[in-house]
């Protein structure tokens, strides 16, 4: 049976910047719980022969050419940005990680 | 961290105590026309947020599709490097929060990369090692930040960042090798060695500009330390983005040095990025390692799977340049070159200077002259690429053959470069219009041959007593009164056969 403890939800949360308290930790962590036992069930009818579906179409090898379509201007894509500064999306401070 | 991480072992003390394990990360920007997944132009640069689609900026509904081109080029990489090619592999999304990718994902490979398990021999100073590969996968770059207040620039402190998304979606192929054990001593010219021949063979493929210092190929360099003797690897940190070949060297050298003292002190060696710093020869603590868990990798549900026939892998086996070193071998063997020379022919990065040099008619030996001594030289003071210099295989050839047909003299054919340089046309109307040809006439050298004997008597003297040694300084007399424009070694027979 697949079990979600409450140190893995409120790890979870971290990565996801989900600020949860104690009492949404207690609350959440057993309902997540039961909803992966109840997504897990599947499991019981695929066999081993069943490979898990990552895409619903049985394709392969869809390729595009290597040619340039236009875009956007800098105007239509920063249009939908919050805020912009020197045609650049200003996004707020980033703490922690660099990638 | 401690103070320790500021103090460092002196490397033949480290090398006595521990044995380095070395891992290289390269990332390798693909020069194909458009991006990984979408028809934005993959060209460096451009006005900030240009290149951009509703793909690339990760817009609700908009739908990625492969660049084929690019998924050439990775298995074209992956074959080079000897490796396997998957016959059905998948994408994955790494989940991240950092504003470099709008949708919150790279789209990555994890579990199925397009190319795994193979090998490339690296050589150091006339020893083998061989490198294992461990993957090569295809993935995208990420948009370019810049950090807006704070006193550095840097990431820390900063007030708000900016980020242009030109660079997002680039098509790039990381390849990671195997930890590397037993370099020893070498483990700093080994990482370095490495880096640079793959660079050779990406140039070789074509499928990348493969400029360090744009970019184009970036290195990460892993690192640990165990105790001499024991197999089990210690702790490693990745020192992020090492932008020239020699900084990979010098970044390994550094981490070795910090690790062994760290180790020493009886401290733990903190799992965690670092970052280099080209000015100062250090790196400075970046962030903590993320577990592969963290990134919460899954199949990228929005592009179908990668299975590459077996035809055309084979097809694109056969499109494989000779591999670098075997052709360095072979061109070595033809031209004569000793090892030093070859190795510095190669260093310079101008073997095929000299192999169209010479396919133009000059000996292999004046071309390395010419490309290594004379040229080199100009290219760094010009702070320029000898590439770029201006000045072609051909021309040095011309200049060379009018050595060989003894026009002019090598004095006189760095004035030919000069005006080469200058724009002043084809070597042959160089040496017209700037007078350069020596003098071949012998009656001229013969005059100038009998002053320097008359203003030189005591010198005439010792060479009429045999210190044919001596003739040296007529020689020089005569090259000043012809004002270069003499061969010398005809000055000389002259001046023998005159004190005979």
């Amino acid at each position: 049976m697949p079990e979600i403890s409450r140190d893995e939800v409120a790890h979870l949360a971290t990565l996801a910047r989900i600020d949860l308290s104690d009492a949404e930790l207690d609350h959440l962590a057993p309902q997540l719980s039961v909803i992966l036992e109840s997504v897990a069930s599947i499991s019981g009818v695929a066999g081993a022969d069943v490979p898990p579906t990552s895409h619903p179409m049985p394709l392969t090898n869809v390729f595009r050419e290597d040619v340039v379509v236009p875009g956007l201007t800098a105007e239509q894509a920063l249009a939908m940005a919050p805020a912009a500064e020197e045609q650049r999306f200003a996004v707020p401070r980033i703490l922690g990680d660099e990638q | 961290m401690s103070a320790t991480s500021e103090t460092l072992v002196p490397f033949e003390d480290v090398l006595a105590a521990y044995d380095p394990a070395l891992g290289l990360e390269v990332h390798v920007e693909l020069n194909t026309a458009t991006k990984m997944f979408c028809g934005c132009p993959a060209a460096f640069g451009g006005e900030p947020n240009t290149h951009v689609c509703p793909t690339c900026l990760g817009l609700p509904g908009a739908m990625p599709v492969v660049n084929g081109k690019a998924v050439e080029s990775a298995i074209r990489i992956g074959l080079a490097l000897n490796c396997d090619i998957a016959e059905w592999c998948r994408f994955a999304r790494k989940n991240y929060f950092y504003p470099d990718m709008p949708k919150n994902f790279q789209t990555s490979q994890y579990d199925e990369p397009i190319a795994f398990d193979g090998y490339m021999d690296v050589e150091v100073d006339g020893e083998t090692f061989r490198v294992e590969i461990e993957r090569a996968h295809m993935e995208e770059d990420t948009g370019k930040s810049t950090h807006v207040g704070g006193a550095t620039g840097r990431i820390h402190g900063a007030d708000y960042s900016l980020v242009d998304y030109n660079r997002a979606g680039i098509p790039l192929i990381e390849i990671v090798t195997r930890p590397i054990l037993g370099a020893g001593e070498k483990a700093p010219a080994v990482a370095r060695a490495y880096v640079q021949q793959l660079r050779d063979l990406i140039v070789a493929l074509g499928v990348s500009e493969a400029r360090m210092d744009q970019g184009n190929l970036r290195a990460d360099v892993n690192l640990s330390l165990s105790p001499k003797g024991s197999d089990v690897l210690g702790t490693r940190t990745e020192t992020k983005n090492v932008n020239s070949f020699r900084s990979v060297e010098r970044a390994v050298r550094f981490e070795m040095q910090r690790h062994a003292a760290i180790l020493d002190a009886g401290e733990a060696i903190f799992q965690e990025t670092r970052h280099w710093h080209e000015d100062t020869g250090i790196t400075t603590s970046g962030r903590p390692k993320s577990d592969a868990d963290d990134y919460r990798y899954f199949p990228e549900p929005d592009l179908v799977p990668v299975a590459p026939s077996r035809e055309w892998v084979e097809e694109l086996r056969g499109t494989l340049p000779e591999n670098p070193v075997e052709r360095r071998a072979r061109l070595q063997e033809a031209w004569g070159f000793t090892d030093l020379e070859m190795r510095d022919v190669v260093a310079a990065g101008v073997v095929e200077a000299i192999e169209e040099t010479v396919a133009e008619g000059a000996a292999p030996q004046a071309a390395r002259k010419w490309w290594l001594s004379e040229l080199s030289r100009r290219a760094n003071d010009a702070g320029v690429e000898i590439t770029e210099l201006g000045v072609t295989p051909a021309q040095v050839a011309a200049v060379q053959k009018l050595v060989d047909d003894k026009v002019v003299n090598d004095k006189l054919a760095r004035q030919v470069f000069d005006g080469l340089l200058a724009g002043e046309g084809t070597p042959a109307e160089i040496v017209e219009k700037r007078g350069l040809a020596v003098v071949s006439d012998d009656g001229a050298l013969s005059t100038a041959v009998d002053n320097a004997i008359a203003a030189n008597p005591d010198v005439a003297d010792k060479i009429r007593d045999g210190k044919v040694a001596a003739a040296g300084a007529l020689i020089g007399a005569v090259m000043k009164e012809m004002r270069g424009q003499a061969d010398a070694a005809r000055v000389r027979e002259l001046i023998l056969e005159k004190l005979s």
